[in-house]
C-alpha cells in the first residue's frame, strides 16, 4: 500500500493530466468562442462554418480522432508529438460542444437587450462587447464547468497513445508492483479530487460573474443546464 | 508519403461492419443498464433514510467525476481478485452502463425537479398512496420532459465505446487499428472508422432533435 502510495511516478502523471487539461480547456475555449459567436451570425455562410465545424468533431469521439492524428495522419506527412496530437484531439471535440454552448448562451439573452443595444446606435462589435457577452458568459459558466471536467476525464485517453498520464502510471505500476486493487482504487481517488477541485474553480467563477452583473447565484441545475453539459448533447434555441 | 488507396478502404470495410456490430450492441445493453440503473439512482436519492441519500450521492459523484478507461481496469483486472473473472467485452459493457448511469440519474433528478409543485400539492389532496404517486403521476410527467436529454446519452455512450479498447474489446476503432497493424497503412481504416462514428451520430442527432420537437413541453 505505501509502496504504492509513495511512488514518484504519480506526480509525473499527475502533471501530464492536469497539463492537458488546461491546454485543451484553452484550445477548447478559443474554438468555441469562434465558432460559437460564427453560430448567431446572420449571414448562412457563417453559420454553416459553425454547423460543419460542431456536427463533425462533436460526432467524432476524441479517442478516433486522437488516433487518426496520431497514426494515421504521419503517414500523410502531418507528424505531431503526442501532446500535440492530444491538445488537438481534446480541443477540437470539447471545442464543439462549447460552440453549442456559446450560440445557445447568446441566443438566450433576451431578445429586448439586443434591441435596446441597437437602439442606443452600438455598433455590432460593441453590442456584443458590452451587452451580449457579459450576459451570455453566465448562462454559459454552468456548462462550461462540466465540460471542464468532461475535458479532464476525456485526458485519460492519452494512455493509449504511451503518454504516461495517470492511467497510464496507474498500468504501469500494476505491472511492475501487481498490486492490482490499490493501483486502480488510488487512481480513481486522484481523478476523483481533481474533479472536486475543479468543482471548486467553477463555482468560484459563477460566483464572481453573478456578483458582477449584480444577480443572486442560485444553483439548483435546471433541466436545461444538465442537458447542455450533457456529453452529447446540444443546446436548444 | 502515402497515397489513399479506396480499394484496401473497401477490403476493411466488411471487418469494420463486425466491429461496428460489436459497438452498436455495447452501446444498446449498456444504454438500457444506464436508464434502469440510472432512475433507481435517483429514487434512493430520495429515500427517507439520510445515510441511504448520502451514500448514493457521493457514489455516483464519485463514478460521475472519474474516467471510464481506469474504471474499465479496475473492472476488468480487480474484480477477478475478489473471484468474479468477467470476459473483456461483459465487463465493457457493464462498466460503460454503469458509468452513464451517474448521468441518466442527474437527467431524471432535474426531470423530477422540474415538475411544478402543483402537481405534488394535488396527489397530497386527493390522498393518492406513495406508488401511486410516483407511477401515475410524476414519473409519467418527468420521464416525458427528459426523453430528448436521455436520447442525447444513447448518442454519447456510443461515442464512448472505443474507450473499451483499452480492454481489447473488438469493436469499431479496435478493428480498424487492428487492420491497420497488419499492413503499416492506418490511414484508411482510421479514416473509414471516423466516418462511420459521424455518420451514426449525425444520423442519431437529427433524429434526437425530433424528439426534442415532439416531446416540447413549452
Amino acid at each position: 500500500m505505501s509502496e504504492v502510495l509513495s511512488n514518484d511516478q504519480w506526480l509525473e502523471g499527475a502533471w501530464t493530466t492536469i497539463q492537458l487539461t488546461i491546454l485543451g480547456a484553452l484550445l477548447a475555449l478559443v474554438l468555441a468562442l469562434a465558432f460559437g459567436l460564427a453560430g448567431t451570425s446572420r449571414l448562412t455562410w457563417v453559420r454553416a462554418l459553425n454547423r460543419v465545424y460542431v456536427e463533425f468533431f462533436r460526432g467524432t469521439p476524441a479517442l478516433v480522432l486522437l488516433y487518426w492524428f496520431f497514426y494515421a495522419l504521419p503517414l500523410v506527412g502531418f507528424r505531431f508529438t503526442p501532446i500535440v496530437a492530444a491538445v488537438l484531439a481534446l480541443g477540437l471535440n470539447v471545442g464543439a460542444y462549447g460552440a453549442e454552448v456559446v450560440r445557445g448562451a447568446i441566443n438566450a439573452v433576451p431578445k429586448a437587450q439586443y434591441e435596446a443595444a441597437i437602439a442606443m446606435n452600438f455598433t455590432p462589435l460593441q453590442r456584443m462587447r458590452f451587452v451580449l457577452l457579459p450576459q451570455g458568459v453566465a448562462l454559459m459558466l454552468p456548462p462550461f464547468g462540466n465540460l471542464l471536467i468532461e475535458l479532464m476525464k476525456a485526458t485519460a485517453i492519452v494512455s493509449l497513445i504511451g503518454l504516461v498520464d495517470l492511467t497510464r502510471v496507474s498500468k504501469n505500476l500494476q505491472s511492475s508492483l501487481g498490486e492490482t486493487v490499490t493501483v486502480f482504487a488510488v487512481v480513481l481517488v486522484f481523478y476523483f479530487v481533481i474533479a472536486q477541485l475543479l468543482q471548486l474553480f467553477v463555482r468560484y467563477a459563477e460566483r464572481r460573474v453573478d456578483r458582477m452583473l449584480g444577480r443572486r447565484g442560485g444553483h439548483e441545475p435546471s433541466l436545461e443546464s444538465v442537458a447542455a453539459g450533457a456529453p452529447g448533447a446540444g443546446v436548444s434555441g | 508519403m502515402v497515397q489513399w488507396d479506396t480499394g484496401y478502404a473497401m477490403d476493411v470495410l466488411p471487418a469494420l461492419l463486425e466491429g461496428l456490430r460489436v459497438t452498436v450492441l455495447a452501446t444498446l445493453i449498456a444504454y438500457a443498464i444506464a436508464l434502469v440503473l440510472g432512475l433507481v439512482w435517483t429514487l434512493l436519492r430520495r429515500a427517507p433514510n439520510v445515510v441511504v441519500r448520502q451514500t448514493v450521492r457521493w457514489i455516483t459523484e464519485f463514478i460521475r467525476s472519474t474516467p471510464l478507461i481506469p474504471q474499465l481496469f479496475f473492472v476488468y483486472f480487480v474484480f477477478p481478485d475478489w473471484g468474479l473473472t468477467l470476459e473483456s467485452l461483459t465487463a465493457g459493457i457493464i462498466t460503460l452502463g454503469v458509468h452513464y448511469s451517474t448521468y441518466t440519474a442527474e437527467v431524471y433528478r432535474a426531470g423530477i425537479a422540474d415538475i411544478p409543485k402543483g402537481q405534488w400539492e394535488a396527489c397530497t389532496a386527493l390522498n393518492l398512496p406513495r406508488s401511486r404517486v410516483w407511477l401515475d403521476v410524476i414519473l409519467p410527467q418527468a420521464i416525458r420532459r427528459v426523453i430528448p436529454t436521455l436520447g442525447n446519452y444513447l448518442i454519447a455512450t456510443f461515442k464512448d465505446t472505443p474507450m473499451l479498447l483499452a480492454i481489447s474489446v473488438h469493436e469499431v476503432l479496435f478493428v480498424a487499428f487492428d487492420e491497420g497493424a497488419k499492413t503499416l497503412r492506418y490511414l484508411e481504416p482510421l479514416t473509414v472508422a471516423g466516418l462511420i462514428f459521424v455518420l451514426v451520430s449525425v444520423i442519431s442527432s437529427i433524429i434526437v432533435r425530433r424528439l426534442e420537437r415532439r416531446y416540447a413541453t413549452n
